[in-house]
C-alpha cells in the first residue's frame, strides 16, 4: 500500500538508518511551522491544571481549512536554547496531562483534533516518574480512543514510542516519507536486544519504523510524499501535509456530523475497530487450549 | 546459589526426612532450598509454597509464574482458560545475529511451557465470578506484542458482554521489540476495549507486580479503576538503568518501589499476598453492592445477585 510513486521510487534508494537522521534533521519543520503556515487565529492554551506547562507538548486552537479545531503536537527547538526549553521534544508528564485535558475540551465543544507527532520519546527522567509518566500517558490513550470528535494525527518527525502514541490514538494516522514511528528509538532497540545501542543503524532496518513500513502493515493511512526532504524544502511539505490533513478531516466531519449524536457513536466503534484489528497473530485448532507449543509455519 | 545446590543433592544426609510415600525429590532436587534474593535466607522449598512464596523471613515477594498466580488468586477448580489457541506471528520477519523472531518464540515456549506471555480466562474469586488476565514473565519478560494485546483485549470484550469484573495482574518488561509498532499499538488497543468496559459499568482491577514497565504500565494497567501493588515490586515508566544513564543523578533510596508510587499518589494501595484474594473479594464485592461478607457456601444465592445488580446498572 504504497500511496505515492515517489515514496515508492524512495523506498530502496534510502535506507531506514538514513531515514532517522532526516526525521531528527534539526532544520525540519516542527509543529509551530506547520500551524504557523497552516492555520490562523492560533490561540495557544497552557497548563495541566494541577503541576506545570510543558512546553515539549503544546496545544491550543487555531482556524484550519474554515473550522476551528483543537491542536496538539510535541514541539521540538530550532537552536540549542529553545531546545533546553522544549526539552529536545521529549514530554513530561503535565505535558500528556495538558493534551489529555484539551482533547476533553475539544469533545466538549466539537473541536476537531489534528495533533502533529515528533518527539524522542516520553522524558525518562526522577521527576516524571515521581509524577506518574506512565499513568499520564495511559490516561492520554484512554481518552483519546474514545474522543467523540474525528481526530487526525500526522507523524512529521519522529514518532517515539508512547509518548509519540500519546496524542497518535486518532480516526486518521498520517505520515511524512522522512518520518520515523517506532516502539522505541533504535538505539533503545539496539540496547534492548543486543546490549550494544551502537548498533542503532542496524536496528533501524531490523524494526520497520518508515513511513512506507508502516503503510504496509496497514497502521499508516496515507503517507505524505517529501520528493525533496523537509528541511529542503519546509514550505512545499507543509502545504502537501496541509492538503492532507484537510481532505482526511474533511472526509471524517462530513462522514460524522457534530448535530448527529448517532454519528459520534458510529465514529467511536470505527475508531475501536480501527486499534482492534491491528495485530499479527493466529490461531490454533479451535479449543486446543494449554501449552501447546506448535511451530510457527514456514515462512 | 547452585554450589549449594549441587552438595546438598549429592549428600543425601542433608535433606530433610520425609516418609517414603513422600518422596519426590528424585523429580525436585533442583527446588530443594531456595535462597531469598533480598535477605539470602535459604527456604526449604514447601515452606515457601505454603507461604504463597513470600520469604517467611523478610516478606519478599518472589515472582509468580501466571498459573501460580491464578491458582493463589481463583477457588479451586474454579478457572477457565480462554483463548488459549492464539499464537504469535513474525510479522517484521524479525532477524538479527542471534537467529530469528520465530526460533526464539520456539525456545522460549519449551522452556516456559506457555504459549504466550498472558493467560486469560473466567474463575471466581470467594465464590464470585470475575474475568482474569495474568502476564507470565518467564515469557521473554512477559513483553506485550499483538497475541498478548489481542487476548487481553478478548478477556476485556467476555468481561463486558459477562459482566463479571476484570482483574489484571501485571508483570512486564514492556513492549516488545520484535514486533514492533505492532506492539506499540497494543497499547491503544488494549485501552480502547477498556473505555468500552467502563461505559458498560463493568470494574477494572489491576494488580501491578514485580517488574511492571514501559508500555503496559503506561497502558492498560494504570488506567483500572482500583490499582493495586504488592510490596516492593518495581514499577515505572522508564527503567532505572536508562534513568540514570540519561540524567546522570543517583536515583533516589526506594526509586519505583511500589512504596514510592503509593507516597506519589499513583496507586490506590499494597497489597500483601496473604492478603490478596479477600482484598479482591471484598472490592468486587462493593461493586457488586454486596459489600457484606457472605460466606462461600452462599456463592449460588451471590450469582444470582451480580446478575441482578447487573441488570440494574444496565438502565
Amino acid at each position: 500500500m504504497i500511496e505515492t510513486a515517489a515514496a515508492a521510487s524512495h523506498a530502496g534508494l534510502v535506507t531506514a538508518w538514513e531515514r532517522v537522521k532526516l526525521a531528527r534533521h534539526a532544520e525540519r519543520p516542527h509543529t509551530l511551522d506547520y500551524v504557523n503556515a497552516l492555520m490562523t487565529d492560533w490561540v495557544e492554551l497552557h497548563g495541566d491544571r494541577s503541576f506545570g506547562d510543558d512546553l515539549a507538548l503544546i496545544g491550543g486552537l487555531a482556524s484550519f481549512a474554515g473550522q476551528t479545531v483543537m491542536v496538539l503536537g510535541h514541539q521540538k527547538g530550532n537552536d540549542t536554547k529553545e531546545n533546553i526549553s522544549r526539552n529536545f521534544g521529549m514530554a513530561r508528564p503535565e505535558g500528556y496531562r495538558k493534551a489529555e485535558r484539551l482533547m476533553r475540551h475539544a469533545a466538549k465543544f466539537g473541536f476537531p483534533l489534528v495533533s502533529f507527532i515528533d518527539t524522542p520519546g516520553a522524558e525518562p527522567g526522577i521527576g516524571s516518574e515521581e509524577r506518574g509518566q506512565a499513568t499520564a500517558i495511559a490516561e492520554s490513550l484512554l481518552t483519546m480512543a474514545d474522543l467523540g470528535v474525528p481526530t487526525v494525527a500526522v507523524v512529521i518527525g519522529e514518532g517515539g514510542s508512547g509518548g509519540a502514541l500519546a496524542i497518535g490514538v486518532a480516526d486518521r494516522i498520517l505520515m511524512l516519507e522522512n518520518a520515523i514511528y517506532a516502539v522505541a528509538s533504535p538505539e533503545a532497540c539496539a540496547a534492548i536486544l543486543w546490549k550494544d545501542a551502537g548498533r542503532a543503524a542496524e536496528a533501524a532496518e531490523t524494526m520497520r519504523i518508515t513511513a512506507v513500513d508502516l503503510a504496509g502493515f496497514g497502521i499508516v493511512d496515507e503517507i505524505i510524499a517529501e520528493p525533496v526532504p523537509a528541511h529542503e524544502q519546509p514550505k512545499e511539505a507543509i502545504r502537501a501535509t496541509g492538503e492532507a490533513i484537510a481532505r482526511h478531516l474533511g472526509e471524517l466531519v462530513r462522514a460524522y456530523p457534530r448535530s448527529d449524536r448517532g454519528a459520534i457513536e458510529r465514529l467511536r466503534a470505527a475508531r475501536h475497530d480501527r486499534f482492534r484489528r491491528i495485530g499479527a497473530w493466529r490461531e490454533v485448532m479451535p479449543g486446543a487450549n494449554g501449552p501447546d507449543v506448535a511451530p510457527l509455519p514456514p515462512r | 546459589m547452585p554450589a549449594m545446590r549441587d552438595f546438598l543433592q549429592r549428600r543425601g544426609k542433608f535433606r530433610p526426612e520425609k516418609a517414603d510415600e513422600e518422596r519426590t525429590d528424585l523429580q525436585i532436587p533442583e527446588d530443594l532450598w531456595i535462597k531469598c534474593p533480598k535477605c539470602g535466607e535459604l527456604i526449604y522449598s514447601r515452606e515457601i509454597e505454603r507461604s504463597n512464596q513470600v520469604c517467611p523471613k523478610c516478606t519478599y515477594h518472589f515472582r509468580l509464574r501466571a498459573r501460580e498466580r491464578i491458582a493463589q488468586l481463583s477457588d479451586p477448580g474454579s478457572f477457565v482458560e480462554l483463548h488459549g489457541d492464539i499464537r504469535p506471528q513474525d510479522p517484521l520477519d524479525f532477524a538479527d545475529g542471534a537467529g530469528s523472531y520465530g526460533e526464539k518464540l520456539e525456545q522460549t515456549q519449551s522452556k516456559s511451557g506457555e504459549p504466550e506471555a498472558l493467560v486469560v480466562g473466567a474463575a471466581t474469586i470467594d465464590g464470585l465470578p470475575a474475568t482474569l488476565a495474568v502476564s507470565d514473565f518467564e515469557f521473554l519478560g512477559a513483553s506485550m506484542g499483538s497475541v498478548y494485546g489481542e487476548k487481553l483485549v478478548r478477556a476485556v470484550e467476555w468481561a463486558t458482554d459477562h459482566r463479571t469484573p476484570l482483574v489484571t495482574v501485571s508483570s512486564s518488561g514492556g513492549a516488545r521489540m520484535h514486533e514492533g509498532l505492532f506492539s506499540l499499538m497494543q497499547m491503544a488497543k488494549t485501552v480502547a476495549a477498556l473505555a468500552r468496559l467502563g461505559r458498560a459499568g463493568v470494574p477494572h482491577f489491576a494488580l501491578l507486580a514485580d517488574p511492571c514497565y514501559g508500555g503496559v504500565t503506561a497502558s492498560y494497567a494504570t488506567v483500572a479503576d482500583v490499582v493495586l501493588a504488592e510490596p516492593g515490586a518495581l514499577i515505572g515508566f522508564a527503567g532505572p538503568r536508562v534513568i540514570e544513564q540519561i540524567t546522570r543523578q543517583k536515583l533516589p533510596e526506594g526509586f519505583q518501589t511500589a512504596e514510592f508510587l503509593l507516597a506519589h499518589g499513583m496507586i490506590d494501595m499494597i497489597v500483601p499476598r496473604a492478603e490478596l484474594t479477600a482484598t479482591l473479594a471484598t472490592l468486587v464485592r462493593h461493586y457488586a453492592r454486596l459489600p457484606r461478607h457472605v460466606p462461600l457456601d452462599a456463592a449460588p444465592q451471590i450469582r444470582l445477585t451480580l446478575s441482578e445488580a447487573a441488570a440494574v446498572g444496565d438502565d
